[in-house]
């Protein structure tokens, strides 16, 4: 066990060029689906936050229920588009880094648009009566407050990158683990421990847990600063 | 005159939760005296200007300008004013363009109006940093940048300390003498003898009285307003 953490921290250290291969295509595809939930799930939760329309409470309960989405089910959705006797087979994405982005984008997207929802009604509160009297409302006075919040709204973005970078069902599925192609760090774990090279897994294991805590240390440094910066 | 005032209610009551808190009333405002409404806690000070500036729709009746599209020529500051997390001056930037006002003139007006509620000099200050006084100052920069023939307070001062209550009082004097016409709810009675030049006085949602202001104070009519002038509630 301990030979294998040494060994583990010596392929960390020495750059191992294959496994820095799979950490970069690992931050790629996680960062490239949160950047596109949250293009989407800011605006689509401050809509469901500011509008009335019939149906808003099921909207809202079913974006809620939609953040606990098993990786594997949205996996095997992906996988049914994208397959070759599948609506977006043509595409040919089946078992390439998009295919992988586009399942991590679903699986990602409702848990900052349930976030950025929350987030934004309980100022909406604060805000509307200001914003209506000077004659703002709808999509603007929606856009003002997701501005206005934006560096709250940070905590929703990194609850959906901590999901996309620890899932291992979706991208599975859909990547279909090419070594070299759509190898990314879970489905890596999970390979190299079932095959027993633990020194791999665990060095892997080390690198995701280091760049989910420098994200969110940096994202609260980002949102202290803020806070004294703009009260 | 071409003006938005006179304002009129006609037969406006609203009732929110089953409970009424603003019986049906008929009440014309017309340009020019400053109008103070008083009443204690709960008389429907804070409800009769949100209908009045049309944040909430009367549940009878109609609530009529002269002329139509009120919206950009009145304007409302509230007892905690909400300011966006940006510059004073970018604050102010926000509500003229919310108006409509061409993009190439809305830093000088801006600026203008920092300028005249004093708080020139914090133009480049995140807003959410300012003291109290200073964000009901820039609350009134704000309102002061539109130019509006109506302004509503909300107990504009309650919050602050004596200091800076008097130099928001400064301020809604300035608007007065503009020719805006002020309609403000206060609960201070002092506020209201330096301010006003009538007293609407509201209890349990009726106007039970209305008076000018060097009739009212020493002679109220009403013996609800005789009470609360007293400082004795009629019900205690």
């Amino acid at each position: 066990m301990l030979d294998a953490v040494v060994s583990g921290l010596r392929l960390v250290a020495t750059l191992d060029l294959r496994l820095w291969e799979i950490v970069g295509l690992s931050l790629a595809v996680s960062l490239s689906a949160v950047a596109f939930a949250t293009l989407i799930g800011l605006p689509v939760g401050a809509a469901i936050a500011v509008g009335r329309f019939p149906g808003r409470q099921a909207v809202v309960v079913m974006l809620n229920a939609l953040m606990g989405l098993p990786p594997v089910v949205v996996g095997l959705f992906v996988y049914l588009l994208l397959s070759r006797a599948g609506p977006l087979g043509e595409l040919g994405l089946l078992f390439t880094p998009p295919a992988m982005v586009i399942a991590q984008t679903i699986l990602v997207l409702p848990i900052i648009a349930a976030l950025a929802r929350q987030a934004v009604e309980d100022s909406w509160r604060e805000y509307e009566e200001q914003l209506r009297s000077l004659g703002v409302d709808g999509v603007r006075g929606a856009l003002t407050v997701l501005w206005d919040i934006r560096f709250s709204l940070l905590t929703a973005v990194l609850a959906g990158l901590g999901r996309a970078s620890a899932e291992v069902g979706a991208v599975m599925i859909v990547g279909g683990n090419i070594d070299g192609v759509t190898r990314v760090m879970t489905t890596t774990i999970a390979l190299e421990t079932s095959r027993g090279d633990l020194p791999l897994a665990l060095g892997l294991g080390m690198v995701l847990i280091a760049i989910v805590l420098a994200l969110n240390a940096a994202a609260q440094i980002i949102k202290d600063a803020a806070q004294r910066r703009y009260g | 005159m071409s003006g938005i005032l006179p304002l009129r209610l006609e037969g406006v009551s609203f009732a929110a939760g089953g409970r009424t808190i603003i019986e049906p009333l008929d009440l014309t405002l017309e340009a020019g005296a400053s109008t103070i409404i008083l009443g204690a806690n709960g008389a429907g000070k804070s409800v009769l200007m949100r209908l009045m500036h049309g944040l909430l729709a009367p549940s009878t009746g109609r609530v009529a300008w002269r002329t139509e599209g009120p919206r950009r020529r009145q304007a409302m500051v509230f007892q905690r004013p909400v300011l966006l997390r940006r510059s004073a001056l970018a604050n102010v930037v926000y509500a003229l363009d919310a108006a409509g006002v061409p993009v190439g003139q809305q830093a000088r007006l801006a600026r203008e109006a920092l300028q005249e509620v004093g708080l020139a000099y914090a133009a480049g200050r995140p807003a959410r940093v300012l003291s109290g006084g200073e964000q009901q100052r820039l609350a009134l920069a704000r309102a002061w940048a539109l130019h509006p023939e109506v302004l509503f307070l909300d107990e504009p001062t309650a919050n602050l300390d004596p200091g800076a209550a008097r130099e928001i009082e400064a301020v809604i004097k300035a608007f007065d003498v503009a020719g805006t016409k002020i309609v403000m709810s206060t609960h201070n009675l002092g506020q209201a003898r330096r301010l006003g030049d009538e007293v609407i006085f509201l209890h349990q949602g009726r106007v039970a009285e209305r008076a000018p202001i060097e009739k009212f104070f020493p002679r109220p009519v009403s013996p609800e307003a005789a009470a609360f002038i007293k400082g004795e509630l009629p019900w205690a």
